[in-house]
């Protein structure tokens, strides 16, 4: 049995003026000790599709299973083998850090030195803290202590919701190697994440886009999947170069990607077709060819 | 048991480290004891008073003397005209006007009656009537001791017993009252807003995904108020009797089992109040307007049943309040036992298992 199956499930939420759907038929199974990322921007459902499985939410029509367990019928079952941790911070902010981490681990029937093992790399390094208040901890910190609280009950499940939202560049390439070390204890782990970059770091990655997943592959076989010629330009004035590569003949799609326009040509189109109606207007034009990523695929399949 | 002393513990927490609440909790009863006792009492004491004395004889002398040296009135001024009356009053700066005929005296010499005059300031109807019965009290005393010399053919004396509160003081029903609006805003306010306020904060989504049952949140949630309440109620019964003097005429441990009793009531409230609202705004609004309004003008406190129209009696039955007030209105002042107030006790425990009953059903195990 695939440790979390996710079986056409569709959730809407209906208020008085209208009806928003949030997760539209979704479908994926996660593999035992798998890191598999849910990508896609804010609003896409991925809260809705993690409380569903959390047997926080009911959904619409579909199934949901965690180890085989059913999320609305067995939820009791699931809760023992679950551990969540919002995309909010959910803490007691009042509480110490240490008082925090006995509560949970009391709360799940267990304590803090049975399990100790496997929250020591994370909780290490917030125990010289462990007197403070978890309100007054740092926002990376903060995190440290909710994957330490989510993991004390040893759960074979992690669902991770946005954990890395608002946490400063440094923390989140920690946090994400600490999700590396617990994957090898075979803690099969469903992270979501708005940050097209932290998904190549990620087993395999469904693309999550108004309740549908686009793609769903590994990192690689998605970006392998890209098949459009794709080139990075440059120039003085970058809006204007913005427009005129929309009208430009053969090019699919453009758009702003840090200091370049990412351009995206017609299968059939290449470099330097692109070149000649550029450079001819703007001499100082520069034109590159780029490998994509994962959010160039994103794009890409957003378009389509 | 390790889950439920480890949530019991945490709810400690909140309530110990927030300074503030703490202070309102322990303090609210001892101001509300204090501005109840002193201040806020419907007691007449030292009402300033004028008399127009058109007679300046012994008789009426001596009755001046006696209502002066009262502790109800103090005289402020003599008048020398009616129309000096109207003027007084309407500076406010008198409550009643005593008005002795010319030869007072003489008329009860010679005719055996004499007429007096009470004039008081009807706009504020309670202290008028309660100044002019103090008055005539006053009035009557000095008729019976006069006429005591000779023989009247029949008269009859109204002799007349307050029993339990002889000296009537207003603090006999005050303390009963202030006792179920303190435990009422203590109890009912701070535990609807707990559960709330776990929903706000987004812990509820972790406890509710823990294996925690229902029961044990909720029931966790009350323990601390309750604790907190007996606290409460010991330091009304301590000040009532060593700083009011309202005694405990019935059995001590009756009263604290009745009032632990009646906390109950108020906790379950809350928690249902706390298991089926959305936010803290709400939930405070709804213990204050669903709790507090109702017991302080449903119990009987402020305003007696008996007066009001039918439908409000009826309605004052559901007011767990007015249950309470009666049983400590019986138990404290007047001394009775629980063969008394077995009825009330029954109909307080019956509202409590009801309520613990309806929020436990009413606490959502998911979101929405």
């Amino acid at each position: 049995m695939k440790p979390v199956v996710v079986d056409h499930i569709t959730k809407t939420y209906s208020s008085k003026k209208d009806k928003v759907t949030a997760l539209n038929d979704i479908s994926f199974e996660v593999e035992e000790g798998e890191l598999f990322g849910i990508i896609g921007p804010d609003g896409a459902g991925k809260t809705s599709l993690f409380r569903i499985i959390a047997t926080l939410l009911v959904q619409d029509s579909g199934k949901a299973t965690v180890e085989g367990l059913d999320s609305v019928k067995d939820y009791k079952e699931i809760r023992n083998i679950l551990g969540y941790m919002p995309g909010r911070f959910s803490l007691y902010q009042d509480l110490t850090v240490e008082e925090n981490l006995n509560f949970f681990a009391t709360i799940f029937n267990t304590t803090v030195n049975e399990n100790y093992d496997l929250i020591k790399d994370i909780y290490s390094q917030i125990e010289p803290f462990k007197k403070r208040r978890a309100g007054k901890l740092s926002g990376g910190m903060k995190q440290k202590l909710a994957l330490s609280c989510a993991l004390i009950h040893k759960p074979s499940v992690l669902l991770l919701d946005e954990p890395t939202t608002g946490v400063d560049a440094v923390s989140r390439k920690e946090f994400w190697e600490m999700l590396k070390k617990l994957k090898q204890q075979g803690i099969t782990i469903l992270v979501s994440t708005p940050y097209m970059d932290e998904a190549g770091l990620c087993d395999r990655i469904a693309l999550v886009q108004n309740g549908e997943v686009l793609s769903l592959d590994t990192p690689q076989g998605i970006i392998d999947s890209f098949e459009n010629p794709l080139l990075a330009v440059r120039s003085n004035d970058m809006l204007k170069l913005l427009k005129r590569l929309k009208s430009a003949r053969g090019v699919d799609d453009a758009y702003p990607f840090g200091e370049y326009h990412h351009v995206v040509l017609q299968k059939n189109y290449n470099k330097d077709d692109l070149s000649d109606y550029l450079v001819k207007e703007e001499p100082g034009t520069e034109i590159i060819s780029a490998q994509p990523n994962i959010e160039d695929c994103f794009m890409n399949l957003m378009k389509n | 048991m390790k889950q439920f002393v480890s949530l019991i513990k945490k709810e400690f927490h909140h309530i110990l480290r927030d300074r503030r609440t703490m202070f309102i909790l322990l303090g609210m009863p001892i101001a509300q004891i204090i501005l109840f006792g002193f201040a806020l009492t419907n007691e007449v004491k030292n009402a300033r008073i004028a008399v127009y004395d058109q007679s300046k004889d012994i008789a009426t002398a001596a009755l001046i003397t006696e209502i002066n040296s009262s502790r109800y009135f103090d005289i402020e001024n003599n008048l020398n005209s009616y129309k000096e009356i109207e003027e007084t009053f309407k500076k406010g700066s008198i409550k009643l006007a005593i008005v002795f005929p010319q030869n007072f005296h003489d008329d009860l010499q010679h005719f055996n009656k004499a007429q007096v005059q009470l004039v008081t300031d009807a706009s504020d109807p309670n202290t008028a009537n309660a100044l002019s019965n103090y008055a005539t009290a006053i009035i009557k005393d000095y008729e019976n001791r006069i006429t005591n010399d000779r023989k009247l053919p029949y008269t009859i004396k109204t002799e007349t017993r307050m029993l339990y509160n002889p000296q009537l003081k207003g603090s006999y029903s005050m303390v009963p009252g202030v006792m179920a609006m303190v435990l009422m805003l203590v109890c009912t306010m701070m535990t609807a807003i707990t559960i709330v306020k776990e929903k706000e904060l987004g812990t509820m989504e972790i406890l509710l995904v823990s294996p925690l049952k229902p029961i044990k949140i909720i029931v966790a949630k009350a323990v601390p108020y309750l604790l907190l309440s007996i606290v409460n109620i010991s330091t009304i019964l301590l000040l009532s009797v060593f700083v009011l003097e309202v005694p405990i005429n019935g059995s001590l441990l009756l009263l604290i089992f009745e009032s632990v009793l009646f906390t109950l009531v108020c906790l379950a409230f809350g928690l249902l109040i706390s298991a089926s609202t959305g936010s803290q705004q709400i939930a405070m609004f709804i213990s204050l307007t669903g709790m507090f309004l109702p017991t302080i003008m449903l119990s009987g406190f402020m305003f007696p049943i008996e007066n009001m129209p039918l439908p409000l009696q009826i309605i004052s039955n559901i007011v767990p309040a007015k249950w309470y007030y009666s049983i400590v209105n019986a138990v404290m002042i007047k001394g009775a036992g629980i063969e008394i107030v077995w009825k009330q006790t029954l109909v307080l425990a019956g509202i409590t298992l009801l309520l613990l009953a309806l929020s436990i059903r009413k606490f959502k195990i998911r979101l929405a």
